[in-house]
């Protein structure tokens, strides 16, 4: 019998104008891991609060079809009966953990399904050693950061060993050594303990090695349903935008069938002799590091941002800055980067004039615009024509919707109005400030999104932008500063910066080893092409990366 | 600009402390026992010992810099404009120290020494009890509460499970948006429309935070039959003798409030005991409240 099955399911949230879903026929069978993807809005996280029995109970709304976990109908069993047999992670981190420590988070749920005290400790200790954990279980759950947040709230959905787990985003917030570490204790937990996994997920790069299946949805129904080969080459006739990066870099080469993960990547260009006896990228010679576009490093000028000597310190806490020294000039697209509670959003208030530094100073050459992790924060008014001027408006092209209120705006809507009020004013931003903008985007919004700022670092603002993932950092910035511990550990090229790395490494970069310090598929194909086409090849070299 | 900082500093945290060992539906009446004594007794000199009283256990419980900090930031300006107040509106006294004329809609205003005075008891009190209560937050342990209170009424603990969640949640939602509206170019919401915009922010974004963690709850199982039959926490040696100081606690207060020697009468003219029993009272009063933390075997400085 399946964990999970949808049969025929249509849901139309209350007030709205359209389903979103409509006639989803799904099951997944015990012991499937499987990934859930689609663009922005396409129904993802809708279908995952049906699975939850969240839709109807909760949300309410008109609903068709039958939903059915581990045999319990959601019409007629709600969400605390289906939370038996599933265990449940949402994206926010914050709303997720309800008691004060960790241990009495971890033992909520397990209390709550009537087991023993003692089956409650056991359970408790065994799921915090296996996810990690045992570390934090005396914590209060108020200190904890946003990563140890979700692995705390996804030990709370795994403690009383259900035999589904749900799971919408569980890695948008981690740093990429948190999310890979993430997606392989799922796969852990799936294959030693027989564990179905439904897991949402728009980085599939990172997830698509461990999954024996994906499904994608598309404006609420079922578009694909295929094992991650079958999907890829599903997504490269059609819809490129869920394509990972490899898929994208062996297909621009001409090579099938698409790779599936890194392993799989490199075999592939093994067997086309792309890849040579130590397993390097033969490739020519690395072309110049000002490839990056003219938002490069600028030259003389008063700098847009300058940290000299920049302490964090918390009263009874460690100093989350430690001597900071930054310049960002002008015209300069800057990635900052780092684990978790490296101390990057902290660096970003500085440079807002939000936070005052312990020691040290803080210099700007004009006004600071920031956008923090959630948009929502910077509106006040009833109509969007209210929150900015109409030209900062038409800058992010808002302008046709200014009589919407900006709470019923999209996701990317409503980050381009946030966009629009922090840049408004009389005073043009001298510098751009952003924390993790692309947090729940699918990839052609990251694309347009990197697209609208690039412009502006060539108009001659200077952007700085914290974020955990790479793809897009590849794709928007010219320089990278990586941060450890409140320290800047490095600053240069974002081509050697995440060429060189495994985890802070684009997986282009990763599948060739770093060779030519290409860090998108196009940079990669172009560098590979020559060798495929031997007529066309220069001189040939080892990998950059060696 | 802010100092740096950020997270709060009023929240239990695990202390090696007597009152940390009890348990925490004891830790909690100890507080409560503190607070209560200071709504039943009036004199000065006995709140005042209140007050020593309760930082003192405090400082005890390895919190006495969280609670001054608490109560520099709001206790005290509470407690300056108790006393404020009581001295503009009070007709009571009849010691006159200052004329300050006709106030309008205040009428003539005198500032009387029995006013002050009652208004630096009133001011004491509020003082005491949110220094009592600021103690039960960073001493009890607010999950083993729970439990406790969902064997009596499960209801009232999920919607104290929902609050208590919510509040640090909540807070941090406001320090979120006060920073962006800083980060905006006009500087954010100025004046009362200003204002009305902010709160109607901050309201709408509670209740989408509350139903999240109301779902949240939900697919716990929490509220559904058979729930929890987890251990209840051990006896610990300092139970009895907290549960003994908030019974002597308050009936040193009852003790108090009864007898002469515990006599307060603000108006018309300040009358107010001040014999050798008195004294001893005042004297008790922190000796009983401390001394549950003289038995610091176990602990290793």
């Amino acid at each position: 019998m399946s964990v999970l099955s949808f049969e025929g399911v249509s849901y139309r949230y209350p007030g709205a104008a359209a389903d979103s879903l409509s006639e989803v026929t799904l099951a997944i069978e015990p012991g499937e891991f499987c990934v859930l993807t689609g663009l922005s809005g396409s129904g993802k996280s809708t279908l995952l609060r049906a699975a939850a029995g969240l839709v109807p109970h909760f949300h309410g709304g008109t609903f068709a079809g039958r939903v059915s976990v581990g045999g319990l109908d959601t019409r007629t069993s709600g969400p605390a009966e289906i939370g038996a047999l599933a265990g449940t992670v949402l994206q926010d981190p914050e709303t997720q953990v309800v008691m004060s420590t960790v241990r009495a988070e971890l033992s909520l749920a397990v209390e709550n399904r009537g087991l023993a005290p003692g089956a409650i400790a056991r359970a408790v200790e065994e799921t915090a050693l296996a996810l990690g954990i045992a570390g934090l279980l005396d914590r209060a759950t108020g200190e904890l950061s946003g990563g140890e947040l979700q692995r705390v709230a996804l030990a709370a959905a795994l403690v009383a060993r259900p035999r589904l787990v749900l799971l919408d985003e569980p890695t948008s917030q981690l740093d990429p050594v948190a999310g890979d570490e993430l997606i392989w204790q799922l796969r852990r937990l799936n294959q030693e303990s027989d564990t179905a996994v439904l897991l949402i997920e728009h980085r599939l790069e990172r997830c698509l090695a461990a999954a024996d299946r994906v499904v994608a949805i598309d404006g609420g129904r079922i578009a694909c349903d295929r094992d991650p080969g079958g999907f890829l080459e599903w997504a490269g006739a059609e819809r490129p935008e869920l394509q990972t990066p490899g898929a994208r870099l062996l297909g621009l080469l001409g090579i099938e069938p698409p790779p599936a993960g890194v392993k799989q990547a490199r075999a592939a260009l093994r067997r086309s002799g792309l890849l040579d006896a130590e397993h390097r990228a033969a490739v020519p010679a690395p072309p110049p590091r000002t490839r990056r576009g003219p938002f490069r490093r600028r030259g003389a000028g008063e700098p847009a941002l300058e940290l000299r000597g920049v302490w964090h310190e918390l009263r009874d806490g460690p100093a989350i800055l430690r001597g900071v020294e930054l310049t960002v000039k002008p015209g300069e697209a800057v990635v900052l980067m780092g684990r978790n509670g490296a101390g990057k959003s902290t660096l970003l208030r500085h440079g807002a004039g939000l936070l005052e530094p312990t020691r040290g100073t803080v210099r700007t050459s004009g006004r600071v615009g920031l956008l923090m992790q959630n948009p929502g924060d910077y509106f006040l008014h009833e109509r969007v024509a209210e929150e900015a001027t109409p030209a900062a408006l038409e800058r992010v092209g808002l302008t046709a919707l200014a009589d919407r209120h900006p709470r019923d705006l999209s996701g990317g809507e409503r980050q381009r109005l946030a966009l629009a009020i922090v840049l408004g004013g009389d005073r043009p931003a001298a510098l751009l400030a952003l924390d993790e903008p692309t947090r729940g985007m699918d990839r052609a919004a990251k694309g347009r999104l990197a697209a609208w700022l690039r412009r502006r670092a060539e108009e001659g603002m200077a952007v700085l932008l914290a974020t955990h993932d790479v793809e897009f950092a590849a794709e928007f910035a010219a320089r990278a500063v990586l941060l450890a511990e409140g320290r800047v550990i490095a600053d240069g090229p974002i081509a050697e910066l995440l060429a060189g790395g495994w985890y802070f490494a684009t997986e282009t970069a990763r599948i060739l080893d770093g060779a030519g310090a290409a860090l998108l598929p196009a940079e990669g194909a172009a560098l590979l092409r020559p060798r495929r086409e031997p007529a066309a090849a220069p001189e040939l070299i080892a990998g950059a990366g060696s | 600009m802010s100092r740096p900082g950020g997270r709060s500093v009023i929240a239990y945290r695990r202390r090696p402390t007597p009152l940390h060992a009890a348990r925490a539906t004891l830790a909690a009446a100890y507080g409560a026992a503190l607070a209560s004594a200071a709504l039943i007794v009036s004199h000065p000199l006995l709140l005042a010992a209140l007050g020593c009283a309760v930082l003192s256990a405090g400082a005890a419980a390895g919190v006495g810099g969280e609670l001054v900090r608490a109560a520099r930031r709001t206790v005290i300006p509470m407690l300056a404009l108790t006393v404020l107040v009581n001295v503009l509106v009070s007709r009571g006294g009849l010691t006159v120290i200052a004329r300050l004329g006709d106030w309008g809609v205040l009428g003539q205003v005198n500032v009387t020494l029995e006013a002050a005075l009652y208004g630096l008891v009133l001011g004491l009190r509020l003082l005491v009890v949110s220094l009592a209560c600021l103690l039960v937050v960073c001493t009890a342990n607010p999950d083993e509460l729970l439990h406790a209170f969902r064997r009596i009424s499960p209801r009232s603990a999920l919607t104290a499970t929902l609050t208590t969640r919510l509040i640090p949640v909540l807070g941090a939602d406001a320090r979120r948006l006060a920073e962006a509206q800083r980060c905006r170019p006009d500087g954010g919401a100025r004046g009362a429309s200003g204002r009305l915009a902010v709160l109607r922010a901050t309201v709408s974004g509670a209740l989408e935070r509350s139903l999240d963690v109301a779902a949240v709850l939900e697919m716990r199982g929490y509220g559904a039959a058979g729930r929890t039959r987890a251990a209840r926490p051990p006896r610990s040696r300092h139970d009895l003798s907290f549960a003994a100081a908030a019974l002597g606690l308050v009936g040193l207060a009852l003790l108090a409030r009864l007898s002469p020697a515990g006599a307060f009468t603000p108006y018309p003219l300040i009358g107010m005991a001040l014999s050798p029993a008195t004294v001893a009272l005042a004297v008790l009063v922190p000796a009983i409240a401390l001394a549950p933390f003289a038995d610091r075997r176990g602990i290793e400085l």
